[in-house]
C-alpha cells in the first residue's frame, strides 16, 4: 500500500485516528479552520456519511440487523463511495483532504467484532493511505469519561453491545473500547501513526498538529488561484445525437 | 392389495461443508444440514421457470424450500435499487453494496435455512456477483477474497444461452432490453442493442474464466424448457443421494 504522495497524486491526505471521545474530532476540526484561513483547498470527509449508503447503515442499526460481516461491508460501502467519487477527484485535483477517521477505523473496529484481519485489510485495499495520520491517544478512563458526561445515552453499536460483552451498556463499551485501543497501538507502527499525547489541553495539542503539517507539506502548493469566483459557464451547447432530428442544424 | 403411494424419501446425503475463504465468524460449518443449489445465468436464461419447477419437484418428493436471489436483502436491497436508479454508483461501491446484500441473506436467510434442513435454492449467488465486477474492471484476487464469506454451495448450475438468443428472449418478454443487462453503465456502446450483446458476450467470458476456478457445471440453456429441467432434475438427485 502506498500514500498518495508516493501515488504521486497532487493533492494529500491528512486523517485522525483515535477512540470515541479521544478528541480527534475538535483537533480536525481546528486544523480545518487554519488551513481555510490561509486559503487553501481543503475538503472534509467523515467516517460514515456517504448519502447514497447512509440510510441502509441507519436502518440497519437502529433495527439491529447487522452482522459483523454485514457491518463491516456497510461500512466498506460507505467508504468506497466517498472515495471514489469524492476523495479521488479532489486529490487528483490537487485539494488538502482532511479525514475523520479513515480505513484504520474499519481495521480496529472490525477485528474487535471478530472478522479475520486478512479480509478487512483485503477489502480496503484499493484505498491508498494517507500522507499523515495523526493517532489521539487518550486514557482510556479519560475518553470515556468524555463521551460519558457529554451523551449518557449509548448506542447499540457504539457500546459494542453486539459482541455480548456485557449485559451493561456501560461495561461494555468499556471493554468494547479497551479492545478498540489495543488495535490502534498494534498498527500504529505499521502505519506510521504520528500520536498525539490527547490527554494535554486542546491548544497544546492543535500548535503541535498544525507545525507537524506545516513541516511535512508544502502548504503553498494547496493555493487556490484568485479569483476565488469561478468564472462565467459557457453558453450550454445541445449535444449532438447520433439519429437525426427535426431541429438539427443542416450539416455543412 | 392396491400397491400404496411410496412413501420412501431420499434423505440427503451430509457431505463436508466448507467456505470458499475466510468464512464468516462464530458459525459452526457442521451445523448446516440442508443443501445448497445455485442456479446461475443470464437474464432470460430460464434460471426463474426452472427453480419454480424444482420446488414443485422437491416439495413433491419431500423436500423442504427456500429460495433466495440477489438484491432480496432486508438490510440494504431498497437502498441499492434507488441508488441504481440514480445510476451515481461507482464500481467498488456498487460491487460492496451487493456484497453487503448478499452477506445479509446469506446470514439471515441461506444459513439459518440450511441449520434446518431445507434445500436452499439460490437464483444466482457470488458468480453472477463476480462476473458483473470482472467486467467492470475489478481485480480477480480482490473479489475473491471478497467473497471468501460465502458457503461452497452442494451444486452450481450455469444455464448458458447464446446472446442472440437472450437478445430474442428479452424482447419476446418485456418488448425492451434492461438497461443494467444491457452493461449500458460501461460505455461500451451508445446503441442498446450492441451494448447488450457486447456484455452478455463479456459475461460469458467472466463465467468462463471464473468455471475454471469455482468448477460449477455448465449446462446448455438454449434447448426446450422440458429437456433442460430433466437434466437438471437427474442432477440434483444424484445430489441428493450423495453420487
Amino acid at each position: 500500500m502506498k500514500t498518495f504522495a508516493q501515488l504521486v497524486f497532487p493533492g494529500r491526505l491528512i486523517a485522525v485516528e483515535g477512540l470515541d471521545g479521544s478528541g480527534k474530532s475538535t483537533q480536525i476540526n481546528l486544523l480545518k479552520r487554519w488551513l481555510e484561513m490561509q486559503g487553501l483547498k481543503v475538503y472534509f470527509s467523515e467516517w460514515n456519511s456517504s448519502e447514497t449508503v447512509k440510510a441502509a447503515t441507519s436502518k440497519g442499526k437502529k433495527r439491529e440487523l447487522l452482522t459483523p460481516t454485514t457491518f463491516s461491508l456497510i461500512h466498506a460501502t460507505d467508504f468506497a463511495d466517498r472515495y471514489e467519487r469524492h476523495l479521488l477527484p479532489l486529490l487528483r485535483a490537487g485539494y488538502l483532504v482532511l479525514c475523520d477517521r479513515y480505513i484504520f477505523t474499519a481495521f480496529a473496529r472490525d477485528v474487535v467484532r471478530g472478522c479475520p484481519p486478512e479480509w478487512v485489510r483485503g477489502i480496503y485495499n484499493f484505498a491508498a493511505l494517507p500522507d499523515l495520520t495523526f493517532f489521539f491517544k487518550s486514557d482510556l478512563t479519560v475518553s470515556l469519561q468524555r463521551i460519558l458526561d457529554g451523551r449518557p445515552k449509548l448506542k447499540f453499536f457504539e457500546a459494542g453491545m453486539d459482541l455480548r460483552l456485557s449485559p451493561d451498556p456501560y461495561e461494555s463499551f468499556r471493554i468494547f473500547q479497551g479492545r478498540l485501543l489495543e488495535q490502534y497501538l498494534a498498527m500504529s507502527t505499521e502505519f506510521n501513526f504520528i500520536v498525539i499525547d490527547a490527554n494535554e489541553q486542546v491548544e497544546t495539542q492543535q500548535s503541535l498538529v498544525r507545525q507537524l503539517v506545516a513541516n511535512h507539506l508544502k502548504l503553498a502548493k494547496f493555493k487556490s488561484h484568485k479569483p476565488l469566483s469561478l468564472p462565467a459557464l459557457p453558453r450550454p451547447v445541445r449535444r449532438r445525437i447520433a439519429s437525426p432530428s427535426l431541429d438539427q442544424e443542416p450539416v455543412e | 392389495m392396491k400397491k400404496s403411494l411410496n412413501h420412501q424419501i431420499v434423505v440427503p446425503r451430509r457431505t463436508e461443508r466448507r467456505f470458499y475463504g475466510q468464512g464468516i465468524p462464530r458459525i459452526h460449518l457442521d451445523d448446516l444440514a440442508g443443501k445448497l443449489i445455485v442456479i446461475e445465468g443470464a437474464d432470460g436464461s430460464g434460471r426463474s421457470t426452472q427453480i419454480a419447477r424444482l420446488v414443485e419437484w422437491l416439495e413433491c418428493s419431500g423436500h423442504a424450500t427456500v429460495q433466495v436471489g440477489l438484491k432480496r436483502s432486508t438490510l440494504v436491497s431498497e437502498e441499492l435499487e434507488l441508488a441504481q436508479q440514480g445510476n451515481i454508483l461507482s464500481h467498488t461501491t456498487l460491487s460492496l453494496f451487493y456484497a453487503t446484500d448478499f452477506a445479509d441473506q446469506l446470514e439471515n436467510a441461506i444459513i439459518p435455512a440450511l441449520k434446518a434442513g431445507f434445500i436452499v435454492l439460490a437464483d444466482r449467488y457470488i458468480y453472477t456477483l463476480m462476473a458483473r465486477d470482472l467486467v467492470r474492471g475489478l481485480e480477480q484476487p480482490w473479489l475473491k477474497n471478497l467473497y471468501g464469506i460465502a458457503l461452497e454451495p452442494d451444486g452450481v448450475f450455469y444455464l448458458n444461452v447464446p446472446p442472440a438468443e437472450l437478445v430474442q428472449r428479452s424482447l419476446a418478454k418485456y418488448a425492451a432490453l434492461d438497461y443494467w443487462e444491457s452493461g449500458m453503465d460501461l460505455g461500451l456502446s451508445r446503441d442498446m442493442f450492441d451494448s447488450f450483446l457486447e456484455f452478455q458476450r463479456l459475461m460469458q467470458d467472466a463465467f468462463k474464466r471464473l468455471q475454471t476456478v469455482y468448477g460449477f457445471e455448465i449446462l446448455d440453456g438454449d434447448r426446450p424448457p422440458d429437456e433442460v429441467f430433466e437434466e437438471l432434475k437427474r442432477r440434483i438427485a444424484g445430489l441428493l443421494a450423495g453420487d
